[in-house]
């Protein structure tokens, strides 16, 4: 049994102080950030990435990936007792959710949405250490031209399940790309899109981008209007929830996190898309849809079990491939290239202790969570009602120095201004600006992978199509856009992310 | 001729010159006989130079955003079309506050820059108040000199660029 040695191995990791309390900050931030409105996992995984620094690779991972999933839990706080998604992917819980908190069940749903979302974490861990090696095996096999197609399927992908329309999110991918690229050319040490500046020979550090375009643009648009929000500050009583509420939510809770897991592990999938789903199927499935909006605990267990199964597998084409599925993961792949560690699926051989490390520390996070959000849920209904106006600076000047840490120059400082500018205008044109992370990331692996591709093949782009790996990732990637292009599918994938 | 979605159609615009200027920088850009910029290396498929990559994204980004631009003429069915309202209130606020941040973090210092920044980003908020921006000001640089420079020993300059206040511990963290 190679996988109890592998996790043994993990927690002996995990399991050490100083990582311990890593993984205690990083959830304990990671909620408070779900808490707070108007700030989100990529602003903060930005913000933290230069204090880092000084950490081993490890508890730095650690850590990050405790703000990510911490988030999570805490985004389904605010959506419970004040109808506001902490995050996107708590959208969903507002339907349910709030109506249990109206009718005096604020605390039943509190509890059932935390111990599905561990239930979930336990089982996604799981999954993720019987998955990861084989895959990353089956990645080890990759040549350069397959891998180039991976990326092309894992961006697709990216696009595909995300909503919105899908030219637009391509071209920006294809922007992203391009942002990746400037900076030295390690092939032939040239400075490209430099303008003669020397902090460009190095490129732009991905904190920089995703400060200005996740941090500056969404401060600007939140400023738009004035606030007005309404806490649900009746008193919570009665945490846990009874048999009979168990015994109702148990079933939601496994076909939720079978289906998080499920498409957690999909490029673009990940929580959002998982937590919609689960919802949907509750509603279909049930005897009487009708309770459904109106304060049913099963549309509460459902996607929030959902959204904490997808945030823990989406790790995995992370750990196995070095492909990031959405943008926090992007930022994982930038926090591993800062430490030192080449992303991609030689990371389990190479570094097994980080690997395991992570899932342990995923699995203590879930843990933590539980026993940290119950009994501090009266303190996170006291920071809800932080004003914007106290908030919003707090996030520009922590912003501002972790710009600046990144190289220690102001020009980072600039660029950030300069990137919330254009993440600002994208937005208000209804360009969403996530896909611009991922290609970022991927644009100077996607054109080494290329060049190698056509060296080996002496400029034959035939290559792509003649290998058989290659040539069957990139026709499920034209199978995903004709599908989704298709006029029916279409119309059906707008109505599913509308309803919710 | 009206455009259907006006949105659509500048961000399409928008894609598409970027796409262009990428592409022209790596092709190089030249007048006549008069070269203004050199491009990069555009090598052979088989052996790529550094602008083979970015050349061909910046044509397809070019391309996809003439297909946006060309497909928001058609009139639209969707609501909330029209091109946007900026407001450039917080915006000028806000990344103002952040440019100075960096035009004075070396020479005055992460205390005042930082204040200076809270203060002038505030201005942006629609319900700005001076007392309470004073009180968060402090607070937060107070907050940000422990954890970030005390703390975390991140190498961020907290007082003024001059030599009687470097001899200072408090200044030196």
């Amino acid at each position: 049994m190679e996988i109890f040695s592998n996790l043994l191995m993990g927690f002996q990791t995990a399991l050490t102080f100083s990582n311990l309390a890593y993984c205690f900050v990083g959830v304990l931030l990671g909620t408070l950030i779900g808490v707070l409105p108007g700030i989100g996992p990529v602003a903060t995984i930005s913000m933290l990435l230069p204090a880092t620094f000084v950490l081993p690779p490890v508890s730095a991972l650690i850590m990050l990936a405790g703000i990510y999933y911490g988030a999570q839990y805490g985004g389904s706080t605010t959506a419970i007792l004040v109808n506001l998604p902490g995050e996107v992917s708590s959208v969903v819980t507002c339907l349910d959710g709030y109506q249990m908190a109206r009718k005096g069940e604020a605390g039943k749903a509190l509890g059932i949405a935390a111990l599905g979302s561990f239930f979930a974490g336990c089982v996604a861990t799981v999954l993720i250490a019987m998955f990861a090696p084989p895959l990353a095996e089956l990645a080890l096999k990759f040549g350069p031209a397959d891998y180039f197609s991976l990326m092309v399927l894992g961006l697709i992908a990216a696009v595909v399940l995300a909503h919105g329309s899908l030219i637009k999110a391509i071209a920006m991918i294809i922007l992203g790309l391009l942002a990746g690229l400037i900076g030295t050319d390690v092939n032939s040490g040239v400075a490209r899109y430099s303008f003669g500046l020397p902090e460009l020979i190095d490129g732009l550090s991905i904190g920089t981008v995703a400060m200005g375009v996740f941090g500056f643009s969404e401060i600007m648009r939140n400023l738009e209007h004035g606030e007005e929000r309404q806490v649900f500050t009746k008193k919570i009583r009665g945490l846990l929830p009874n048999w009979s509420d168990i015994k109702r939510a148990f079933m939601p809770t496994v076909r939720g996190t079978a289906l998080g897991s499920a498409l957690g592990i999909l490029p673009g999938g990940g929580p959002v898309l998982g937590s919609f789903s689960a919802y949907t199927i509750e509603k279909k499935i049930a005897k009487d849809p009708s309770r459904f909006g109106k304060g049913a605990i099963e549309g509460v267990a459902a996607p929030e079990s959902a959204n904490n199964a997808a945030a823990q597998t989406s790790f995995i084409p992370l750990l196995t491939l070095g492909i990031p599925s959405n943008p926090v993961m992007a930022l994982m792949i930038g926090a591993m290239i800062i430490h030192g560690i080449q992303p991609g699926p030689q990371i389990m051989t190479a570094k097994p202790d980080l690997f395991w490390g992570m899932i342990a520390s995923m699995w203590i996070g879930n843990a933590l969570l539980v026993v940290l959000n119950l009994p501090l849920i009266g303190v996170w209904v006291k920071l809800l009602t932080t004003k914007y106006d106290y908030l919003f600076p707090a996030i520009l000047i922590f912003c501002c120095i972790g710009v600046y840490s990144i190289n220690n120059t102001t020009m980072d400082v600039y660029l950030a201004a300069l990137f919330g500018f254009i993440g600002y205008a994208f937005i208000k044109l209804d360009m969403e600006p996530a896909p611009l992370l991922l290609g970022f990331v991927l644009g100077p692996m996607m054109e080494e992978n290329l060049r190698r591709a056509m060296l080996l093949s002496r400029g034959d782009p035939t290559v792509f199509v003649t290998r058989p790996i290659s040539l069957g990732l990139l026709v499920v990637a034209v199978a995903l856009i004709a599908l989704v292009a298709a006029p029916g599918i279409a119309k059906k994938r707008k109505e599913a992310f509308q309803q919710a | 001729m009206k455009i259907g979605h006006p949105k659509n159609f500048w961000g399409g615009v928008l894609f598409a010159l970027i796409g262009l200027g990428f592409a022209f920088i790596a092709r190089g850009i030249r007048l006549a006989d008069l070269t203004l910029h050199a491009g990069y290396d555009m090598g052979t498929p088989a052996r790529m130079g550094p602008g083979f990559f970015p050349f061909w994204l910046g044509i397809i980004l070019m391309v996809l955003g003439v297909v946006i631009a060309a497909l928001s003429l058609r009139p639209s069915r969707d609501t909330d079309v029209a091109f946007p309202r900026f407001h450039w209130r917080p915006i000028l606020w806000v990344l103002g506050a952040v440019v100075l941040f960096g035009v004075i973090l070396r020479p005055a210092g992460m205390l005042a820059a930082g204040f200076l920044l809270v203060f002038i980003a505030s201005l942006g908020s629609q319900s700005f108040r001076p007392v309470a921006t004073l009180v968060l000001g402090t607070a937060l640089v107070s907050f940000c000199a422990l954890v970030f420079v005390g703390g975390l020993k991140l190498p961020i300059p907290l007082c003024p660029d001059l030599a009687a206040l470097q001899q200072l511990t408090l200044c030196r963290a």
